[in-house]
């Protein structure tokens, strides 16, 4: 797992108010939504603005989030290319 | 249809344990902003769900759903809130994100659940509950104001068997100490027990939550009728005591049976005098209490008022850590309720036994 992973899934527990995990408890590969953390609308809302605010990732298409936010390994990928800061 | 209101639930969080009203030790703080004493939220609400709701809203549901448990009410009519200052946790975690980010990449969970009404529409998600659903936010007549509207409720439709009216507000880290600007908290920290020695300005704050089931139709359950309830303003002691007067007149109930009040006083000393004034005066043969000293003061405290009036129709009694004077009163038949804010807003409810 390098830096970003965890980085990532820090931020995500934070964010959420994950409290009942720790960043052990979130494989890279676990679905985000439904049945992996169990996330909803809003916390998709959530993570458009992290992406963002963290990463200068600015979301045009929100049909992206789907692929984007299906797991940590896919929201480290997309932001290791996309990033601007 | 009967036009009798029963209370056939109810609930209270407070900074109290429920059991200092059957005499066991209260909690003295130290601090004149005061938290409440959670209860086991997850025995309420899952815990995924847990994780995005501000105390207010977890003391609400709580609240909401022990009081419809204690009436065996799976699903109410209507749903009533009142809360005076709302979501503040939310508020303040949204304007000081707002300055800190220069308006730009905001949390939308804490925008979305700053609003008053946020706790009455948790209550309804949790409840699936699609009936009428309002929030009054009427300062320390918030709580009067949906009781005003429950029983409203069930003259409008006649067959409502259940209304859940409630009042409920939580305090913050900047917010809440704005109360010291203006000196509704006393300047100094004092103990809550001593709350009625101090005789300077101000007074102590809190947070809590407070609901009730209400019915058109008596049950096991039912603690008491609830007879009337009155806001108004008045800027001195005997314009208010006339309206007491006026209220219980207009409600068959003349003084010299009225059992028991239930007072707001709250140690400050600009305004305590509208209490003392019918504590001398016109109820000096009634039995007196007061409650602020333990839960302190709030918007929607008068909650922690109507919970106490119930209890103490349950069980006949209450604690002497609540009385103001020395007339013992047992099993009472009516309870008054009176508070007022800042000398200005005043409220009364009138509570019967069954």
């Amino acid at each position: 797992m390098n830096d970003l992973h965890t980085e990532l899934k820090l931020s995500i527990i934070e964010q959420l108010n994950l409290e009942e995990f720790s960043v052990e408890d979130i494989d890279n590969n676990d679905p985000l939504f439904g049945d992996g953390l169990g996330l909803d609308s809003i916390d998709a809302l959530e993570l458009i603005v992290l992406l963002e605010k963290d990463y200068g990732i600015k979301l045009t298409d929100p049909d992206q989030g789907k692929e984007i936010f299906s797991s940590i390994n896919q929201m480290a990928s997309f932001i290791e290319a996309h990033r601007t800061k | 249809m009967s036009n009798k209101i029963y209370i056939n639930g109810i609930s209270s969080i407070s900074a109290q344990p429920q059991e200092v009203f059957l005499g066991v030790d209260p909690v003295e703080y130290s601090t004149n902003i005061i938290p409440a004493i959670s209860p086991d939220y997850k025995a309420f609400i899952p815990a995924r769900s847990l994780r995005r709701m501000s105390k207010v809203v977890k003391m609400g549901i709580s609240a909401a759903r022990t009081a419809l448990l204690d009436a065996s009410v799976p699903m109410p009519n209507a749903i009533i809130t009142g809360t005076g200052e709302g979501c503040k946790q939310d508020t303040e975690l949204f304007l000081e994100a707002l300055l800190r980010q220069e308006e730009a990449l905001l949390s939308p969970t804490a925008f979305i659940q700053s609003t008053h009404n946020t706790v009455g529409g948790q209550i309804a998600l949790y409840l699936k509950c699609t009936g009428y659903n309002s929030t009054y936010s009427q300062v320390s007549a918030s709580v009067e104001a949906a009781l005003i509207d429950g029983m409203m409720q069930f003259l409008e439709h006649p067959e409502y068997k259940s209304v859940l009216v409630g009042g409920v507000d939580e305090v913050s880290k900047t917010i809440s100490s704005f109360l010291y600007l203006d000196k509704q908290l006393k300047q100094e920290e004092v103990s809550n027990l001593q709350l009625f020695k101090e005789h300077s300005e101000g007074s102590i704050t809190s947070e809590g939550a407070h609901f009730f089931s209400l019915s058109s139709e008596r049950s096991s359950s039912t603690y008491a009728t609830l007879q009337a309830v009155t806001v108004f303003q008045a800027s001195n002691a005997e314009a208010v005591e006339a309206e007491m007067i006026q209220f219980l007149v207009d409600n068959e109930m003349p003084v010299a049976k009225l059992d028991l009040v239930i007072l707001g006083n709250n140690g400050d000393s600009r305004f305590d005098y509208f209490y003392a004034h019918l504590q001398e005066e016109v109820l000096n043969e009634t039995a007196q209490i007061a409650y602020k000293h333990l839960v302190g003061d709030y918007n929607t405290v008068s909650g922690y008022a109507l919970w106490l009036a119930c209890s103490i129709f349950r069980m006949g009694k209450t604690s002497s850590i609540f009385k103001l004077n020395k007339k013992e009163v047992q099993s009472p038949k009516s309870i008054l309720i009176y508070n007022q804010y800042l000398g200005r807003d005043h409220s009364f409810i009138l509570l019967k036994s069954i």
